[in-house]
């Protein structure tokens, strides 16, 4: 199968790991990857802080990076959410109903990363392996936009090795919000310091979620008050077997 | 584009609700009021314990309902009826309360509200009112109006009662003083209770049976006394001119039966279409409020009848910027609440911030979309984002607004009215404008990537980045970034 990589612009300038562990994955699976190198960011800052004129033309430029692909596959919820449920609306706002109608299209073949791998490859035993005891934050736009469930879960509990422990309130916002971790910086801390306050009680020595968003926001609370707890994002522990280890460094 | 254009004319060219008089603005920005109320150890656990027994509590009885999608969306159809034959139904509702004796006024905003009740509760030769709990009163400053005019008004709620003896202010829809404690709570019993009325016993105790106990000795004599009493509405019947208050104290019941003239405040959103129509609503309502499968009082009137009940009902309908809400088509859903307060209780902002952040007596979630509508976005630019977008409110909502949405919308009416009134651009607008340009085109962006890898400089030997220059350093504050990598994704494919 034919796979676009929609790496997103906060993994190609600061998490390249997560892009390269994706292309790892979904090769091992027996797709065939291609990355269009046309495509930049979604535009989902841009949306949801209310610059909804400035995000048109990345709108239109995400379309055209995708066309012609029979499956776009994101490694972020949040992202792959804004493609399917905000890119119509930012063309319609701009009354253009060509690209809101090209926009529908994309987002119809657009998936986040477990979604792609449990409803579209139909596997969830990946072949992975990562002996480390973990724990999950489900990510809000995972959850409440995309609607993807357990998915992650269901992938990771057939991991080889891993100690997969119960994240407790795992459904409550860590607090990051794009714009709202720095234009409401003390509810976004008191949030973080709950959600953090629940992964040290698990535990576990990796916290990893879907979304290197919110991995950015919880990891770096973790690294400020030097927990030793480190985020790796799903794709990274998926695309681990016995003989690749990633190379993740702590953050 | 020119059609989008014209329907926001439509609605910036309608009035909203005026300043100066009621509670819909708070003199801070939220983030400023929120960083105060987060300090507050107190708050923050009075707050997380009432949020979480009544979240749970919700999630529970909402459970046992087979239907509840199905209600839930019955409940929008509904509202979304009333709202596109509004004019239609509130003439219905003026005929049929008038039919049965009653008196229906139209207020255009608060400040006629308040002279329209004003007016009535003097023509009754009253200087004193009992009210039921309601968030129109509130949110037009009633009982700051009828103190200027020298006429008491005594809540009697017991968490109003809580919030007026305490010289406080109410800081959730549902529960008003869900930021006090029983150890509060007794304290103020004990200490303003003599000021105003019958003492509360010098022995009491902060067990909520002795609390309820004190507050109820306190108000019977009120509930006796008075000539006058003040309401709000849950609903209206359209078809029948009857209006319905639900409650779980019983104040209710004895306010809106008791006295001899009674005058209800109802926005003007509040209405159904037909009595069957409640069966919805009486579903929804309480156990997306308090949690409970039925609520304790459920009272209906309609007009008045000879030696039963008032012998005097006034309806004040109250618009204060509702149909400025009406016009936008993308904001007009928030007019649907049914003030349960779900999304309050679930939303992770108002858990740790409490409602007097939000400076509006309409908090959390629902108070961020319904607030700046009420006011025009001009007034109340900072509350569309103070949400993180989880969409934990969303899931709740028993008519389905789909508040995460509506934020991005208002915030970008927000950005978009403050292109309006300055051609000089903030700092924000700068750094997105700019960001949207280096993103616009492949090259640029990957131009950019290349020269962020210098902020590897900042890390010095670290792994990781702890300072930031503003408006990064509000990042930096509590978290640390990590190194930009030696090779960007896109890099690293380019080359493989």
């Amino acid at each position: 199968m034919r796979v676009a990589l929609f790496v997103t612009c906060l993994v190609d300038g600061l998490f390249p790991d997560v892009g390269k562990a994706t292309v790892a994955l979904l090769e091992r699976l027996g797709c065939t990857v291609e990355v269009p190198l046309a495509q930049t960011c979604c535009g989902q800052m841009h949306i949801n802080t209310g610059y909804t004129r400035e995000a048109l033309p990345l709108v239109r430029r995400h379309v055209a990076a995708f066309e012609g692909y029979e499956a776009v596959v994101a490694p972020s919820g949040s992202c792959a959410g804004s493609v399917r449920h905000q890119h119509a609306w930012v063309a319609d706002e701009a009354g253009d109903p060509g690209l809101a109608a090209a926009a529908r299209e994309t987002a119809s073949r657009t998936f986040e990363l477990s979604e792609f791998l449990v409803d579209v490859l139909g596997v969830i035993d990946v072949g992975a392996h990562f002996p480390h005891r973990v724990t999950y934050h489900p990510t809000c736009h995972s959850l409440r936009v995309l609607r993807v469930g357990d998915r992650p879960l269901r992938l990771l509990r057939e991991v080889g090795g891993i100690d997969l422990v119960e994240l407790p309130q795992a459904e409550a916002c860590c607090g990051f919000g794009g714009t709202f971790a720095v234009k409401n910086p003390d509810t976004s801390a008191a949030m973080l310091a709950d959600k953090m306050h629940h992964v040290l009680s698990t535990r576990a020595e990796v916290c990893s979620a879907s979304d290197s968003s919110c991995l950015l926001h919880i990891g770096g609370g973790l690294s400020r008050l030097r927990t030793g707890v480190r985020t790796v994002h799903l794709a990274e522990i998926l695309a681990s077997t016995r003989s690749e280890l990633p190379e993740v460094p702590a953050r | 584009m020119t059609q989008q254009r014209g329907v926001n004319q439509v609605y910036l060219g309608l009035p909203t609700a005026p300043p100066g008089v009621g509670q819909l603005r708070g003199d801070r920005p939220f983030p400023a009021a929120a960083r105060e109320a987060l300090g507050d150890a107190q708050l923050r656990r009075n707050l997380a314990k009432a949020t979480g027994t009544i979240r749970a509590k919700r999630a529970q009885v909402v459970a046992e309902v087979p239907d509840w999608a199905e209600l839930r969306a019955a409940g929008a159809a509904v509202k979304d009826q009333v709202l596109a034959n509004l004019d239609g139904y509130l003439v219905q509702l003026e005929e049929q309360v008038g039919a049965r004796g009653g008196v229906v006024h139209w207020a255009r905003d608060a400040t006629e509200a308040n002279r329209v009740v004003t007016d009535l509760v003097r023509a009754a030769g009253a200087d004193e009112v009992v009210k039921v709990k309601s968030m129109a009163t509130q949110e037009i400053g009633l009982n700051e109006a009828l103190a200027e005019a020298g006429i008491a008004a005594w809540e009697t709620d017991l968490a109003e009662l809580i919030v007026q003896l305490g010289r406080d202010s109410p800081s959730h829809i549902l529960v008003p003083a869900i930021h006090r404690n029983r150890a509060e709570i007794r304290e103020i019993f004990l200490r303003e209770m003599a000021r105003v009325g019958l003492p509360a016993p010098p022995d009491l105790t902060d067990e909520p049976r002795a609390l309820a106990e004190a507050a109820r000795l306190h108000l019977r004599r009120r509930f006796l006394e008075a000539q006058v009493a003040v309401s709000g509405a849950n609903f209206a019947v359209a078809e029948t001119g009857t209006l319905a208050v639900v409650e779980s104290e019983g104040n209710g019941r004895m306010c809106l039966t008791l006295p001899r003239v009674l005058i209800t405040v109802m926005g003007i959103e509040k209405l159904v279409p037909t009595w069957r129509d409640l069966e919805v609503f009486l579903q929804l309502l309480p156990r997306s409020s308090t949690g409970e499968r039925m609520n304790p009082y459920t009272s209906m009137w309609t007009g008045v009848h000879a030696g039963d009940g008032p012998e005097e009902f006034h309806l004040v309908l109250l618009d204060n910027g509702r149909t400025a809400t009406l016009a936008d088509p993308q904001g007009r859903s928030a007019l649907r609440c049914i003030r349960c307060s779900a999304c309050l209780n679930v939303c992770p902002v108002y858990e740790r911030t409490g409602g007097h952040a939000y400076g509006s007596v309409y908090p959390g979630p629902i108070g961020a979309v319904l607030s700046p509508q009420l006011t025009g976005v001009a007034d109340n630019p900072s509350l569309p984002y103070a949400s993180t977008l989880c969409g934990a409110c969303y899931d709740v909502c028993p008519v389905a607004i789909d508040i995460p949405q509506m934020l991005v919308h208002l915030r970008s009416r927000v950005v978009d009215t403050r292109r309006e009134h300055s051609r000089v651009p903030t700092p924000e607008q700068a750094v997105m404008a700019t960001a949207a340009w280096t993103m616009e085109r492949p090259a640029r962006w990957a131009n950019a990537l290349r020269a962020a890898r210098l902020g590897r400089l900042l890390g010095r030997r670290r792994r990781r980045i702890s300072t930031l220059p503003p408006p990064l350093s509000a990042w930096t504050a509590t978290r640390d970034v990590p190194l930009p990598p030696a090779q960007t994704f896109r890099d690293w494919w380019a080359g493989r």
